[in-house]
């Protein structure tokens, strides 16, 4: 788990770092961060709960534990990875255990689009290179990405694969336009216009 | 791409601009918040300094941390004190109506929003819980969104967003007697798969929704985030429109007439086109129970757990996991297997229609000993209109507890756990691992009146041996 934590801002071109492994299908974000600790008005000590009840299941062998994987930012996952719970704990407690990355063979749509809007990019690729990757770090432990957003494109010494990333979110990644709030204020009067013109305004008085 | 649907509407409709990126900025009609995932984004409002832009759109109620056996304040939990104490004073500062314990109308948001009369067709809602889909039934465009998207509608009453495409689920025929809403959307999410929603909004349509009641759409709109797609809906008809009229928020006189005429512009059409479509025979779904730790891994009460052949190849990793968390054997039946605890609540199954059915179930019939179980009502009215009717005298009669409105022991957040690997009946939605509150606990969804029934017999029935006398 990285010391300290830093959150990413502004453009996000490249992304180097080490990569994990989590072997899995339909890993849920109650599994990711177990709901006792959603109990919580900040998200400042999520890291260190990250996949808790299957950390403790495994007794020091799960991926997030081992010495192996110290420090490691690129997380590589198999299909619908952070199904169930809109929870956005989910990918803070990741961030916060140091991941910067993920790819995955398919994610679950609300943890992707809470991904995105914490600056936390994810790629898929087909369940054989997914495969292919999995079993390289598993034998030889370290793997080394260089992601570059530009060309959705992740290399290494050893392998390279080109990436699918949703265009509008490697975007948004270029341009730094993933942190939206501003963006969206920016049409204020656009905005209003259309509070106006929805019917059903008009006719509920009541809220 | 999917064109005339109820989804393609109400979207246009609520469109504000094309982003630069390419997703759409939508406007949010109801922004629904709660304990859990506000704090965060009211924090991140102060960080920027930012108000809300329009604290009348956005509504609260406290579900998910309340505790269900003593609501008097301060909580025990200091915790949980902490966070009702953070969203009273996030909405009384930034002029939020908060629906608190004790005002009748506390709840949990997915129960509360609809019996107010707050969703209705046409809009789009928004909440940070992936149930939010729920309010789909109304004919809305609703999903769940993260704290960073519930901050960007508190601060701009919009979201940046990517169109979903659409499919239609249509379901033929007629859901048999003892066969329920849960029954079928558990038969439909199995059917498809708990990841063929992404990237879709559901409809769901066809002789067998539209014979369902508003609360038993519900059932089936909040569970479309299982199956994948973070909304569902279905097309407002007389049922629905029966249901909103004359509750608290609803349109009143001259605007209840321009409502529905405007409601009924919105449904799908002969001229509309999906993305994709696919049937469902309602007739052929059995009472249905989860075996393993997705809500897809469901089969009918008569039926064997499957082996790892007559699973399909990219749901065999899971379906292992599934056998070793569970502790069952493919081939192995559902039937019969002993339950320690009986949970009927949440909100799928947390209404006054689905108490009633539980209610009958059991009639004067007791539950099994070494059972424990407890029914909470899924809000404030629920739990009125049920005691009203002495509902809660047959549950207590019974031998089940009577508890306070809240989330509960759906998701644990408060002291209602399971207990090591105890194996829990539960009218709830996810069958995660550690969902129900202990890291080992095994939970078994199913419909209400199947949770009455495993109760009477401390194990997995057939609801339908007690509705034989009917």
């Amino acid at each position: 788990m990285n010391s300290k934590f830093i959150p990413p801002a502004g453009q996000i071109s490249e992304i180097n770092g080490k990569c994990i492994s989590l072997v899995g299908d339909d890993i849920d974000t109650d599994r990711i961060i177990p709901a006792r600790f959603l109990k919580c008005v900040n998200f400042d000590s999520l890291g260190k709960s990250v996949f808790d009840d299957d950390r403790k299941a495994l007794q020091g062998n799960h991926p997030f534990d081992m010495v192996s994987n110290k420090d490691a930012s690129i997380l590589i996952v198999n299909s619908n990875f952070g199904c169930g719970s809109s929870r956005e704990h989910a990918p803070q407690a990741l961030m916060r255990w140091g991941i910067q990355a993920i790819i995955g063979e398919s994610f679950a749509d609300i943890f992707y689009s809470n991904c995105i809007a914490i600056g936390i990019p994810c790629f898929t690729l087909s369940k054989k290179s997914i495969n292919i990757i999995q079993k390289f770090i598993e034998k030889n432990k370290n793997l080394f990405f260089n992601i570059d957003l530009v060309e959705s494109y992740a290399s290494s010494t050893n392998l390279n694969f080109k990436l699918e990333i949703k265009e509008t979110s490697r975007k948004m990644f270029l341009s730094g336009e993933w942190d939206t709030t501003s963006k969206l204020m920016d049409n204020s009067y656009l905005i209003e216009k259309k509070l106006n013109n929805l019917p059903y305004i008009k006719f509920n008085s009541n809220f | 791409m999917s064109q005339d649907t109820l989804f393609d509407k109400v979207w246009e409709l609520h469109k504000v601009a094309s982003l630069p990126g390419g997703s759409d900025q939508i406007f949010i009609g109801l922004h629904l918040i709660h304990e859990v995932t506000s704090p965060q984004a009211f924090g991140a409002l102060k960080d920027k300094n930012l108000k809300v832009k329009f604290p009348n759109r956005t509504v609260a109620t406290v579900d998910h941390i309340v505790p269900t056996d003593n609501q008097s304040r301060p909580f025990k939990d200091n915790l949980a004190e902490q966070m009702i104490d953070t969203l009273e004073k996030n909405c009384l500062e930034h002029k939020i109506k908060f629906f608190n314990i004790g005002s009748g109308k506390q709840g949990i948001v997915h129960v509360v929003a609809p019996e107010l009369g707050l969703t209705q067709p046409g809009m789009t809602i928004a909440c940070g819980d992936s149930h939010t889909s729920t309010h789909g039934a109304f004919g809305a465009i609703a999903f769940g969104i993260g704290t960073s998207q519930v901050r960007d509608i508190l601060a701009s009453q919009t979201i940046a967003m990517n169109k979903l495409k659409v499919r239609q689920i249509w379901c033929e025929n007629q859901l048999s007697n003892g066969i329920y809403a849960k029954d079928l959307v558990l038969h439909i999410i199995n059917y498809l798969g708990v990841k063929a929603g992404v990237g879709y909004a559901y409809e769901f349509a066809g002789p067998a929704i539209s014979a369902l009641s508003m609360e038993e759409r519900m059932t089936i709109c909040n569970m479309s985030i299982e199956g994948g797609a973070r909304c569902g809906y279905i097309n407002p008809d007389e049922i629905t429109f029966n249901y909103i009229k004359d509750r608290l928020c609803s349109p009143q006189n001259e605007n209840w007439d321009k409502a529905i005429k405007w409601w009924e512009s919105l449904q799908s059409n002969e001229n509309s086109i999906y993305d994709d479509v696919v049937k469902i025979d309602a007739s052929k779904v059995e009472p249905t129970v989860t075996w393993g730790i997705t809500p897809g891994q469901s089969i009918g009460i008569n039926q064997k757990i499957p082996s790892l052949r007559e699973i399909h190849a990219n749901d065999q990793f899971i379906a292992g996991e599934a056998y070793e968390y569970m502790g069952f054997k493919p081939g192995q039946p559902i039937k019969d297997t002993p339950i320690d605890v009986c949970f009927i609540g949440s909100c799928t199954n947390g209404r006054i229609s689905d108490l009633r059915v539980a209610a009958k179930v059991l009639g004067e019939h007791k539950i099994a000993k070494n059972v424990k179980a407890f029914v909470v009502p899924g809000s404030e009215k629920v739990a009125k209109e049920a005691k009203d009717e002495g509902l809660d005298k047959i549950f207590l009669n019974a031998g089940f507890q009577w508890r306070d409105p809240g989330c509960s022991m759906c998701l644990a957040m408060n002291s209602d756990k399971l207990v090591g690997n105890q194996v829990s009946a539960s009218s709830s939605n996810r069958n995660f691992k550690g969902r129900q509150g202990s890291p080992s606990g095994r939970t078994l969804l199913m419909s209400p009146a199947m949770v009455a029934a495993a109760a009477i017999n401390g194990k997995v029935s057939d609801v339908r041996d007690f509705l034989k006398n009917e």
